[in-house]
């Protein structure tokens, strides 16, 4: 029940997009179609759901604060290495996705296909080193971050994917010279996010 | 790009100069070119945490540029990236301990919008265009005027929110107390929350781009 609170809470409440602005860039520039937009969306539903629990494993096990006492080595439990957090975890993730990449170019050549240019992109979407640091800001459990890291990935896709569809109808309309392209979508997506908090509140 | 012929050009040449200036208005990195959008509205509540962010992202832009623009000739076309992102990272890691531990205030509002520097699309984006394939000095300008107009715009949006959000400016009262009292005037709560980020910084492209004359599509 707990994890369904805490799914329900990342995808809907605090939606990653919405509520933090996380991954924004690639959300700008890839909504333009729903194809594209569903692809971005499913790789980086993957990838958090894989690169959290690892993040959170190296977290505990090496870099927090008295971390490697299973070491049994007293100079080695009494480091405090969460400085080095920033850098391992943009190159976990970084390796995480080649991995990924590799293992899908090995096992579906369709699914590479689809994805093929949006895996490399992951790396910096902020939406992936977010999750990782707000795993260890909030002490999520193991568990806990492996829910916390699929239900920001479905948040951000269902977002995605409903600007992808908003902007191909945006397309046939109106607009002012200025407001084209980025302004209007800047506009719709603060119109959704208001929309998102209608669900703040909710607890199961 | 200019490495074939090392001419002794002036620091300030009508180039340097343009370098530096383009980001401004013609190339503004967040109104035009759509980077690093994250942690402009994330961060932009109030006017000092934004101020405090835009001085971070100029230090790491323009160091990240220094630097990848001095090894250049050293990076394997392959693995450029790993590497762009560990300078990244490393002077990241820097100006987080550095705010730790003289602004901790900030530091806190900041959390971990600081370490979500590493993928400000800008300062990679800057690397990849121009630190990969120019001299230091230019490369140097180019991360200065890119950080500078992205500290401009997001202190901009900053502004706008706290006035709007709060009634402040720094924490000061800035609309006065009688508009409250008598005329029923009430902060508009929706600026401090995320929708009012997006719509602050969409009306602000707006703007931007009319007076620019840029069109998209």
């Amino acid at each position: 029940m707990e994890y369904i609170n805490l799914a329900i809470k990342a995808i809907f409440v605090e939606n990653i997009l919405l509520a933090y602005f996380l991954g924004m860039c690639s959300y700008l520039a890839v909504s333009k179609k729903v194809p594209t937009a569903i692809g971005l969306g499913l790789a980086v539903i993957f990838v958090l759901t894989i690169t959290s629990p690892v993040n959170w494993f190296v977290y505990e096990y090496f870099l927090k604060p008295g971390a490697m006492q299973w070491t049994g080595n007293a100079k080695l439990a009494a480091m405090d290495l969460s400085f080095l957090k920033l850098i391992s975890f943009i190159a976990i993730i970084a390796a995480m996705v080649q991995i990924v990449e590799m293992f899908i170019e090995k096992v579906s050549d369709t699914l590479y296909n689809q994805l093929g240019i949006f895996l490399p992109l992951i790396t910096v979407n902020c939406s992936i080193l977010g999750g990782a640091l707000f795993l260890v800001e909030r002490e999520y459990d193991l568990a806990e971050s492996v829910v916390f890291g699929s239900a920001s990935g479905i948040g951000w896709f269902l977002a995605i994917v409903s600007m992808a569809a908003i902007r191909q109808k945006l397309r046939y309309s109106n607009i002012p010279d200025g407001l084209r392209g980025l302004g209007i979508t800047m506009l719709v997506t603060g119109l959704i996010a208001m929309a998102f908090m209608a669900f703040s509140g909710i607890s199961l | 790009m200019a490495d074939a012929t090392e001419t002794a050009e002036p620091l300030l040449s009508a180039k340097n100069r343009k370098t530096f200036k383009d980001p401004f208005m013609v190339n503004n990195p967040i109104t035009l070119q759509v980077l690093g959008i994250c942690s402009a509205l994330a961060v932009t509540a109030q006017l000092k945490p934004s101020l405090v962010m835009g001085i971070a992202v100029v230090f790491v832009v323009a160091g990240a540029n220094v630097t990848i623009s001095v090894i250049r000739k050293f990076i394997p076309v392959r693995v450029r990236i790993i590497v762009e992102m560990t300078v990244v990272a490393t002077l990241v890691i820097l100006v987080d301990q550095v705010l730790r531990a003289y602004a901790f205030e900030v530091s806190k509002q900041l959390s971990l919008f600081v370490g979500l520097i590493i993928t400000n699309c800008i300062v990679l984006g800057r690397l990849e265009a121009f630190a990969m394939g120019n001299k230091v000095w230019p490369s140097f300008l180019d991360g200065l005027g890119n950080g500078l107009s992205y500290a401009a715009v997001i202190a901009i949006v900053g502004f706008c929110r706290e006035v709007m959000g709060f009634g402040q400016v720094f924490g000061f009262r800035v609309v006065p107390q009688a508009l409250y009292d008598n005329l029923g005037y009430t902060n508009n709560g929706l600026m401090v929350l995320a929708p009012g980020a997006f719509i602050i910084l969409g009306l602000l492209i707006w703007v931007q781009r009319t007076v620019s004359g840029h069109v998209e599509d």
